[in-house]
């Protein structure tokens, strides 16, 4: 049996895989089932690259309730409450359909959560764009926030967090992820499966149609400058139906009516019931002409593999259908009974009395994966070369001005003003307050803190250490608000894996995150994985984004990022250095991506964060804020601006041209602004944990000192920071 | 106190309200979905933000006929206290209960982001425990703020003390500036005639809790705790302007 290239293209199956299939099946697949195994033997399904390599990754603890193989990862944070997390990428859809694209990313992710039985709390987003002087740049950002805006506003989930970043790699692929935090109580927490034979699959929310047919395969190949004619592949979201999706369904849940819950996403129909089924171990036998339709003269196939957004597939008990049905008809929402849990392990779908698809479950769900042999990309060891001597010398003060003006630096508000970061009355501290956000958990004294990081230009100079340190800062960041790093979730952006390169930089990324993670004592406990990131064969910087989750045990007990008080003392906990390897000063200021990102000492970092939250937790501390992006004297300056006051520093040592010691990017470095009085105690917790720690000045005034070389007042700081990205749009 | 919070389909601070009202104000609150035709027996009734319907066609023009809607003009005319936040805001206007038009901000983005509001009048049972002129800090967060009146209208509302807050600077100044929306004479909360239904776009229940650091909000829920009966206030006003019942 020959199958033209054309159609197996069209359905994203390479030849061999077709011949897999059919080897499996021992027979050849009809065209339904042809669509329905390429869909879920899709790269963004099947995760064929990075299934192996996923494994390095630590997933257990005694505090996760549930990890990798569920709609999202769950954690418990005490008090008989699991917070419920995941991020997810929606960025092939976003590069050719901004807004539509990103709202649906929302929506998708927000799915996840509440299909765990989790009420959403809070959503983030990481994003990546290309320069903002182009004007489709301008275009793609302007769409994204909107489109998150429109839908994570009207679902009435605040949006508390996250990062932007640009650079020239994602022009024409940016990158985004969303993340969703849910709470549920632990008894309350329901899995995605399909089990007991003759319980019902209950179709919910929107009709199905034709949009985003493809959509998974769509997002696992590369784009080119046909992408823009696969808009139809993108779906079109309706924020309002799923809010009522989320009302319905959480009381829907509490009737115990349901023994499982699943979202439609990619590859729609065809995905939720197969995982639903594997997960229970059970079958599925469905019937497309119970699918209630949005347009006419549908064919199974296409039943099948609709994108349609806002839909849920519940599995009721047997006799209890229309209890729960009249629920959802309460919320003026629809649905269908369009099938029944079976027990032998098949997907079946019918059209009437007609069979259209016979698959076992086993075969949908479990697609090849490859262990390819990756190459260490030649330009690395050049890249890597940096003569620090020979670096022109740009004055110190002109230089923290323009870096904080820089896109990647510069005040977010533009963004994050067009979000609403406050519902639901949780958020304790919002954007720009501190390095994390902090929600308090209500009927607890406890809080959790949220954020998201990823550094892709480290990770193209050295994917390894890269990947380490995107943990290890969003611990320290997590760290920075008093809460203890307890999980993660992450999304892996990567190139084309079929590409040695690309492969070596995905294998190194995971092995350098599973290293951190477990220095650090933190499970990774979700995720998602985007690769075929290219453009025209140029592959994205590799991007993977870790979204952190914190506990805070006093919800009192926590630090923002501002100068707060005049007179405190302002120190540094963790080492002086001055790599200048991959930094923001280099790549913005110098224009150059150069040089090993900064080396990691994972034991250092854990340290480091531990005397930190302990300085918290006493109450020594009124601002700690991560020595990141830009380095001390930019650390130092955000103090300053969020604050609204100065600080005299001038008890740094600097020897020589200062650019390595003001902008270096060191890393497991933290400022801290600590009270006079407990001045001491800190310094004795450090050297009881080996931290270094220097004394480096004070707040207080309305200019940032830093002797000798700089000296602006905060009012000029704030202005170029505030006008940094705004300037643009 | 009773009161009725009402939740339409697509109203998402309704858990905030009631969470504020009877965690932190101590009130029996009862959660009144929009199919509903009456209202439970109570004393307050408030429609909460959010996107009822989804903001389609414009905000608050489909939830205005909501079957709760008519229940909800009884109780107006027989001179009950509605609070409309918001969303909320946005359907009493719709609904007729509130003079004027909630528009697209100037921006045409939305906006989430904490403004300063001057108290023009306070002397309505949502205001009469503030005093005229003070500042509040309060959070707004919507996209379709601009509140608009022609300039007969709002000739008549300030004749009869129905602006009852404006966007201003931090010391209260008027200041094109520190108007977020393009709203008309930076109007930020209205009432009616007879001083017993008022909307505003700031969220009260977003900044009440001392947990969460600012509590400016306080100032409508306690009003609204301690409110004289609606008429002798209304009366008042009326009176004081010469007005007729709207």
């Amino acid at each position: 049996m020959t199958l033209s290239q054309q159609v197996l293209e069209l359905v994203g199956l390479k030849p061999e895989e077709y011949r897999l299939a059919c080897d499996r099946l021992a027979r050849t697949p009809n065209q339904v089932e042809l669509g329905m195994i390429g869909a879920l033997w899709s790269e963004h399904c099947g995760y064929k690259s990075s299934r192996p390599l996923l494994r390095r990754l630590p997933t257990r603890a005694p505090w996760v309730l549930q990890g990798p193989g569920e709609n999202a990862g769950a954690v418990d944070v005490g008090d008989g409450l699991a917070v419920v997390l995941k991020i997810e990428s929606h960025n092939h859809p976003s590069a050719v359909e901004p807004f539509q694209g990103a709202a649906t990313g929302v929506g998708g992710i927000v799915r996840d959560i509440f299909t765990m039985g989790a009420r959403p709390v809070a959503l983030l987003n990481s994003l990546r764009f290309g320069p903002l002087d182009k004007p489709r740049n301008r275009w793609l950002l302007g769409g994204v926030v909107a489109g998150i805006s429109y839908y994570g506003n009207c679902l009435g989930i605040p949006d508390v967090g996250g990062e932007i970043v640009f650079a020239e790699p994602y022009s024409e692929n940016p990158l985004v992820n969303a993340l969703c935090v849910g709470v549920a109580r632990h008894e309350d927490l329901v899995r995605a499966r399909a089990s007991g034979v003759g319980n019902a699959l209950l179709l919910v929310g929107a009709d199905t149609g034709r949009d985003g047919i493809l959509g998974a395969s769509f997002a696992s190949a590369e784009l080119d400058a046909r992408s823009a004619e696969r808009r139809p592949a993108v779906q079109v979201g309706n924020p309002y139906l799923e809010k009522l999706l989320i009302e319905a369904c959480l009381e829907a849940l509490r009737t115990g009516h349901l023994v499982g819950l699943q979202d439609l996403g990619a590859a729609g129909l065809t995905s939720a019931v197969a995982e639903a089924a594997a997960r229970g171990g059970s079958g599925a036998e469905i019937d497309v002409l119970r699918v209630s339709r949005s347009e006419a003269g549908m064919t199974p196939y296409e039943d099948m593999l609709s994108e349609s957004q806002e839909r849920m597939l519940a599995v009721v008990r047997a006799g209890r259908e229309a209890e729960v049905q009249a629920i959802f008809r309460n919320w003026d929402l629809h649905s269908d009974v369009i099938g029944r849990v079976t027990d032998n392990g098949r997907l079946v779908v019918r059209e009437g009395e007609r069979v259209v698809a016979d698959l076992p479950v086993a075969l949908l769900t479990e697609a090849p994966t490859y262990v390819r042999q990756g190459v260490r990309p030649a330009e690395l060891e050049a890249l890597q070369r940096l003569d620090k001597r020979a670096l022109p010398h740009v004055e110190p003060t002109e230089a923290l001005l323009r870096l904080l003006e820089a896109p990647n630096i510069a005040s977010k508000r533009w963004v994050y003003e067009q979000y609403d970061w406050m519902n639901l009355t949780n958020t304790l501290l919002g954007p720009g307050a501190a390095d994390a956000a902090v929600l308090r958990l209500k009927g607890t004294r406890r809080a959790i803190a949220l954020c998201t990081d990823g550094n892709g230009r480290y990770c193209y100079l050295e994917p390894r250490r890269g990947a380490a340190i995107a943990v290890a800062e969003a611990a320290r960041n997590v760290s920075c608000t008093g809460a203890r790093p307890l999980a993660l979730t992450n999304c892996l952006n990567f190139g084309n894996p079929e590409k040695a390169e690309v492969y070596y930089q995905l294998s190194e990324a995971i092995a350098g995150m599973a290293e951190a993670c477990a220095a650090l004592d933190i499970p990774v406990v979700s995720g998602n994985v985007s690769l075929y990131n290219e453009t025209e064969g140029r592959p994205i910087y590799p991007t993977p984004v870790v979204g952190m989750l914190g506990l805070l045990e006093d919800a009192t007990r926590r630090c923002g990022l501002a100068f707060a008080r005049d007179g405190d003392i302002v120190a540094l906990v963790g080492p002086e250095g001055r790599e200048l390897g991959g930094s923001e000063y280099l790549a913005t200021i110098l224009g150059r991506v150069a040089g090993a990102p900064p080396v990691l000492d994972l034991a250092l970092e854990a340290r480091v964060q531990r005397v930190v939250r302990a300085a918290i937790a006493a109450g020594w501390l009124s601002a700690a804020h991560d020595c990141a992006d830009g380095g001390l004297a930019v650390a130092l300056a955000e103090c300053c601006v969020a604050g609204e006051r100065g600080a005299d520093i001038d008890r740094l040592a600097i020897e020589g041209w200062p650019d390595g010691v003001l902008f270096g990017e060191t890393q497991s470095r933290v400022v801290v602004a600590v009270r006079p009085g407990d001045l001491g105690a800190l310094a004795a917790r450090c050297e009881a944990e080996r931290v270094p720690f220097r004394q480096l000045g004070r707040v207080g005034g309305d200019r940032l000192r830093i002797v000798p070389w700089v000296d602006v007042p905060v009012a000029k700081l704030r202005a170029r920071y505030e006008r940094g990205l705004a300037r643009y749009l | 106190m009773r009161w009725a919070v009402l939740v339409f389909p697509g109203t998402n601070c309704d858990l905030d309200c009631v969470d504020v009202l009877t965690r932190l104000c101590g009130q029996q609150v009862q959660v009144v979905w929009h199919r509903e035709t009456r209202l439970p027996a109570c004393d307050r009734v408030v429609l909460p933000g959010g996107f009822s319907y989804g903001d389609y066609l414009r905000a608050g023009a489909l939830a205005r006929f909501s079957p709760i809607m008519r229940a909800v003009e009884d109780f107006a005319a027989q001179g009950g206290l509605v609070l409309g936040i918001c969303n909320g805001f946005q359907i009493l206007t719709e609904a007729g209960l509130l003079p004027g038009a909630l528009l697209r901000n100037t921006g045409l983005r939305f906006r989430c982001a904490w403004t300063h509001l001057r108290l023009e009048n306070a002397n309505t049972p949502f205001t009469h425990v503030g005093r005229p002129g003070q500042v509040l800090r309060m959070p707004i967060n919507h996209g379709e703020g601009r509140y608009f009146v022609t300039p007969e209208q709002l000739a008549e509302l300030e004749a009869h003390g129905q602006v009852v807050l404006r966007y201003c600077a931090p010391d209260g100044s008027l200041d094109p500036a520190a108007n977020p929306n393009g709203s008309v004479a930076a109007i930020a909360g209205v009432c009616n005639r007879a001083g017993n239904v008022f909307g505003l776009m700031p969220h009260p229940e977003r900044c009440a809790d001392p947990e969460l650091g600012e509590t400016d909000g306080r100032l409508f829920l306690d009003a609204l705790l301690h409110a004289a009966p609606a008429r002798a206030l209304v009366e008042d006003a009326t009176l004081a302007s010469g007005g007729r019942a709207r």
